[in-house]
């Protein structure tokens, strides 16, 4: 039985239709990606399964629940077994690494401070820095930011994790670490990972499945090699970053050379 | 988590908000009086009050004994009746005192004094002054001289 | 025609439905209240960045307030041969209109702004958002300590105006133009009344720090979450402030004042 379960979600924000009728399973101990382009609303899909949106249409059950019809106590219950990642790291500002992470316990738990500090220096030292607990988020590069965020989103031990483009703008270095990282934590923690992205050659390394969305449909899933050989001209666009293919490259009109012959005078 | 001087500055400010709101009351206002206000109160009926209000003053020989504590309208003979709180400490009032009520300065506030008569017997809670002498309205002393002023001619 | 009776049509429905949301916000801060007397320490942190941060500058204006008004007021009264009255001129201005109203738009201005700003920039960072996903509600948490720390800070603000106002007031009257200082105090006493001046004046200065803080909080939580977004909802915070202390005012001085 899969741990999220998505049936038929539609949701739409104003008058554009983000989804329509989309349907994904994301099994237990596996990391699964969900790819597509820019504006395929990958991140509206995580808030919708963290509850902070609510769907038109459809039901988003999570470990048997269905996220929707919680009460908001039940449901604040569930999102303490969540992690998740934003893509900006999303750290308090006006605490330290250290107090960042400490943040989630101090909240949710009794634990005394001795303990706490403990468990603390544990998540950092995971994500290797451990002794960078006294910096300021202001102080960090982006990628030891979404470190830090990494080390909170486990602090109570959650049974998921979901990443909101973790990879854009990293430079090699810390993509790598990051990669590395997502990969390490799902085995050595027993998570469930949702990694939301478009860096297709990162997300293919780490990913036991792939889902990819665009136009509101889920368009095509697998594994990432099913992918790499699906006969679809679209997924082949995509996971190999061709400029041009079923997405064209030209914004749709008039063709060139009629825009040449016939100047409209613009003013 | 918490800041050990962030503290202290909150406990300062605080205390001095505190202390500026105790300034406001002691010396700014006039709080001070109302704790030494275990007095008795007496009533006095005006034919006129004219601008006389609740908490005027009340003086005796130019120092303040009491205050006006309620002004009300006797329906029988339609007359202002004043209530007066007068302060403990000033407890041998005569009981044939009479009461004025005059005005600080030209256009100052209105005031009730009291003219100490010659009884042996003091007033107590819930006497009634009878001796009074209403408000001078300006109007009408202006009136009653330019009147006579007229008749003399 | 239609069209523009269309836009005022939107424009009306678009400013209830912020009023609406403003009022909902206000029921789950005002919801949130009561439990952070089990975690102050939250409420003495924003104490400082709201009340301790302003003191300065209310001590500083409200210095000078008194002093400008003790000049002026002085040049009218010397007319009248009743300079003895400065004190009361001096304190009734202060503790009845210009502590709670003064101080409340200076407060609009530098707690105000910067808690708008704040709250602006935790939205736009998704440091709220991060937070409701952390099973952490971020009204109770963040909103809340902000609010009652408004709350209590604006009265004692307001107090400090008034009574560094009537100093300095006092040593422009007694140490520059010669009144008597007997005078000035006693005559001060005797006409600043304690209920009706006072309290009053501290009633009014809860509810502008209540409004100026329910403002700010409000515009930095549905500001659209962009720089622009965030620098727009400032500015609106110290406008909608401003209005809405000159005009409660005006009710307030209405409801107090306008029967002896």
């Amino acid at each position: 039985m899969p741990l999220i379960k998505i049936r038929d979600l539609h949701f739409s924000r104003g008058n554009s239709v983000i989804f329509e009728g989309v349907n994904i399973d994301i099994y237990r101990g596996k990391i699964t990606a969900i790819m597509g382009p820019s504006g395929t609303g990958k991140t509206t899909l995580l808030r919708l399964i963290g509850g902070q949106l609510r769907p038109d249409r459809g039901t988003i059950e999570v470990d048997g629940q269905n996220v929707h019809q919680l009460s908001r106590k039940e449901l604040y219950e569930l999102r303490k077994r969540m992690g998740m990642l934003f893509q900006s790291g999303a750290l308090l500002t006006d605490l330290t690494v250290f107090d960042n992470v400490a943040f989630p316990m101090r909240e949710h738990t009794k634990l005394p401070e001795s303990m706490i500090r403990d468990l603390v220096l544990m998540k950092l030292q995971a994500v290797g820095l451990r002794c960078a607990r006294d910096l300021m988020p202001s102080e960090l590069s982006g990628g030891m930011a979404r470190r830090v965020a990494l080390a909170r989103a486990v602090a109570l031990d959650p049974m998921m994790i979901m990443y909101d483009e973790p990879f854009t703008g990293q430079d090699p270095i810390s993509m790598g670490t990051l990669v590395n990282l997502i990969d390490r934590m799902n085995d050595a923690m027993g998570l469930t990972s949702i990694v939301v992205s478009h860096d297709v050659i990162e997300t293919a390394e780490i990913a036991n499945y792939i889902y990819l969305l665009s136009g509101g449909k889920v368009i095509e899933k697998g594994s990432p090699i099913q992918l790499k050989h699906s006969s679809s001209l679209w997924v082949q666009q995509f996971m190999q970053g061709l400029p041009d293919g079923p997405v064209p490259f030209h914004y749709p009109g008039d063709a060139f050379a009629d825009d040449l012959l016939n100047p409209e005078v613009t003013t | 988590m918490q800041n050990k001087s962030t503290e202290i500055t909150v406990g300062m400010f605080v205390a001095a908000g505190i202390a500026a709101l105790f300034m406001l009351a002691m010396k700014v206002s006039n709080l001070a009086e109302f704790t030494d206000e275990t007095g008795y109160q007496v009533i006095a009926e005006f034919e006129n009050i004219g601008g006389l209000k609740v908490r005027s003053p009340v003086t005796m020989a130019g120092v303040r004994v009491g205050r006006v504590a309620d002004i009300s309208l006797s329906s029988e003979n339609y007359t202002a009746q004043v209530t007066i709180n007068l302060y403990g400490k000033f407890d041998k009032i005569p009981t044939d005192t009479s009461a004025s009520i005059y005005t600080a300065g030209l256009l100052g506030e209105q005031y009730i004094s009291f003219e100490a008569g010659a009884e042996e017997e003091f007033l107590q809670n819930g006497d009634v002054i009878d001796l009074t002498q209403p408000a001078l309205v300006l109007e009408q002393v202006i009136g009653q001289f330019l009147f006579s002023k007229a008749e003399g001619e | 025609m239609i069209g523009a009776i269309r836009s005022l049509g939107r424009w009306g429905l678009g400013v209830l439905e912020r009023l609406g949301r403003g009022h909902l916000f206000l029921l789950q801060i005002l919801s949130g209240v009561p439990g952070l007397f089990t975690r102050f320490s939250l409420v003495i942190q924003q104490l400082y960045s709201v009340g301790v941060l302003s003191a300065f500058l209310i001590l500083i204006s409200g210095l000078f307030v008194g002093m400008v008004l003790s000049l002026q007021g002085y040049n009218t009264l010397v007319d009248f041969g009743a300079e003895e009255s400065l004190g009361v001129l001096v304190s009734l201005s202060l503790v009845r209109e210009l502590g709670p109203v003064v101080s409340g738009l200076l407060f609009a201005g530098r707690a105000g702004s910067a808690l708008t700003a704040e709250i602006g920039l935790m939205k736009s960072t998704e440091q709220l958002s991060g937070m409701e996903m952390m099973a952490v509600d971020p009204i109770r948490r963040v909103i809340a300590p902000r609010f009652l720390a408004g709350v209590i800070s604006m009265p004692l603000l307001a107090a400090i105006f008034s009574a560094v106002g009537i100093l300095g007031g006092f040593l422009v009257g007694h140490g520059l133009l010669g009144v008597d200082d007997g005078a000035f105090w006693s005559q001060m006493q005797v006409k600043t009344d304690w209920y009706d001046d006072v309290i009053n004046g501290v009633i009014k200065s809860v509810v502008f720090g209540f409004v100026v803080t329910w403002i700010a909080l409000f515009e930095g939580y549905d500001a659209t979450p962009t720089s622009e977004g965030v620098g727009r909802a400032t500015t609106r915070t110290v406008v909608h402030s401003a209005f809405a202390i000159l005009g409660l005012d005006f009710v307030l001085t209405a409801l107090m004042f306008g029967e002896e």
